[in-house]
């Protein structure tokens, strides 16, 4: 099932990730993950396969703790409904480094493409600005992508928030690591930070 | 036995105990979602320039934020009442994927003279719930054992990343009644 005129998630992260820098990006649950392994595997790549609803709150604690490197979390709509409250934190706490793309296929992709709030009640750029995330925007195209992920590279000018949809395809799966002490020992690794 | 209204309002000692491990093992990321048997320990953190207190809409967030919080080389403490722990179970699993430093400390409901029934069945699992999800606990149930307790907490926590956490008992904290 493939809409018109609507952008293709691989396209949209590898835009997202193209000249990332220093940029910490954290996968949320689900096909976010393999977006960004399809990318290009990176020493900071937190890929998760799991903590459905986490995603932003493990983005929040990376940007605290490194408010100088650019944090973006890449998560589903399902993934981030889960964790809809987090977006109040983020709102309270109002880190400047940190920024969250939502990848809205309005449906839960993983387990058989049933139908999310998102396709008809639930609008996520509402509910972040009501958070009080003020740069709160929906991204239509690959423009505007590249816009938004060169402003992502600013660590004064967050925390914002961006809502795309995207078209339904279920793509070929792009496997990261799954081992989470790999994962997080390298990104540990690359900000300087040794085993205990 | 004081109403848990009466002890929040005095100055108890322990919490200061809690306050001086926590400086010590460079805690910098406090989650919380509010109890009032953490009430001094959470005004004592968001007056410290060193720590962050991070008020939750829920406690499995703070689960995650540790670990986002240690993968950027900080540690951090979990502050939450026992009927939080319900909502952690799915996210604990963090614990044992990265194995990251965990330590949270719960204050515990629905034991010790609790006057609500709704309280009741979350507090008495809360024990075996963590247990059962991998987490160590600890328990402290008088004010002289705070400190002891909590030592040994924070170094199996931060020096062996042995997810841990600490029961603050309903007697230590005061049972609270409002049919008085």
């Amino acid at each position: 099932m493939k809409k018109a005129n609507l952008l293709g998630r691989r396209e949209v992260v590898a835009t997202l990730l193209r000249h990332r820098k220093d940029a910490i990006a954290v996968g949320g649950l689900g096909a976010s993950t393999y977006d960004i392994a399809a990318a290009g595997d990176h020493e900071r790549n937190l890929y998760l396969w799991g903590a459905m609803g986490g995603a932003v709150m493990i983005g929040l604690g990376l940007a605290l703790a490194q408010p100088k490197l650019p944090v973006v979390v890449i998560t589903g709509d399902g993934e981030m409904l889960m964790g809809m409250g987090s977006l109040a934190t983020v709102g309270l706490q109002s880190p400047r480094n940190l920024s969250i793309v939502v990848l809205d296929n309005e449906s839960y992709g993983e387990t058989g493409g049933q139908v999310s709030h998102t396709a008809s009640a639930a609008d996520l750029v509402g509910v972040a600005r009501a958070c009080g995330i003020a740069d709160a925007r929906s991204l239509a195209t690959l423009g505007e992508i590249e816009t938004f992920a060169n402003a992502m590279q600013d660590p004064s000018g967050g925390p914002r928030f961006a809502n795309v949809k995207i078209d339904g395809a279920n793509l070929e799966r792009v496997m990261s690591s799954r081992d989470g002490m790999f994962i997080l020992t390298r990104l540990r690794g690359s900000l300087g930070f040794g085993p205990i | 036995m004081h109403a848990r209204a009466e002890a929040s309002t005095e100055q108890a000692a322990w919490p200061e105990e809690i306050f001086a491990i926590l400086k010590r093992f460079e805690v910098r990321q406090a989650p919380y979602v509010p109890d009032a048997g953490h009430s001094q320990l959470i005004t004592r953190v968001l007056g410290e320039p060193s720590m962050r207190g991070i008020p939750l809409t829920t406690e499995e967030e703070g689960v995650a934020l540790l670990v986002g919080a240690w993968a950027g080389g900080q540690r951090g403490v979990l502050l939450m009442q026992s009927s939080g722990v319900g909502n952690c179970i799915n996210m604990l699993s963090l614990t044992q994927i990265f194995r990251f430093p965990f330590l949270t400390l719960v204050t515990m409901r629905g034991e010790w003279g609790e006057f609500n029934p709704w309280q009741v069945p979350m507090g008495t699992t809360t024990q075996g719930v963590l247990e059962l999800a991998g987490v160590k606990t600890l328990r402290a149930s008088h004010p002289q054992e705070v400190r002891e307790v909590m030592e040994a907490a924070a170094g199996q926590a931060y020096n062996a990343c042995t997810p841990t956490a600490v029961l603050l008992s309903q007697r230590l904290i005061g049972a609270k009644d409002f049919t008085k």
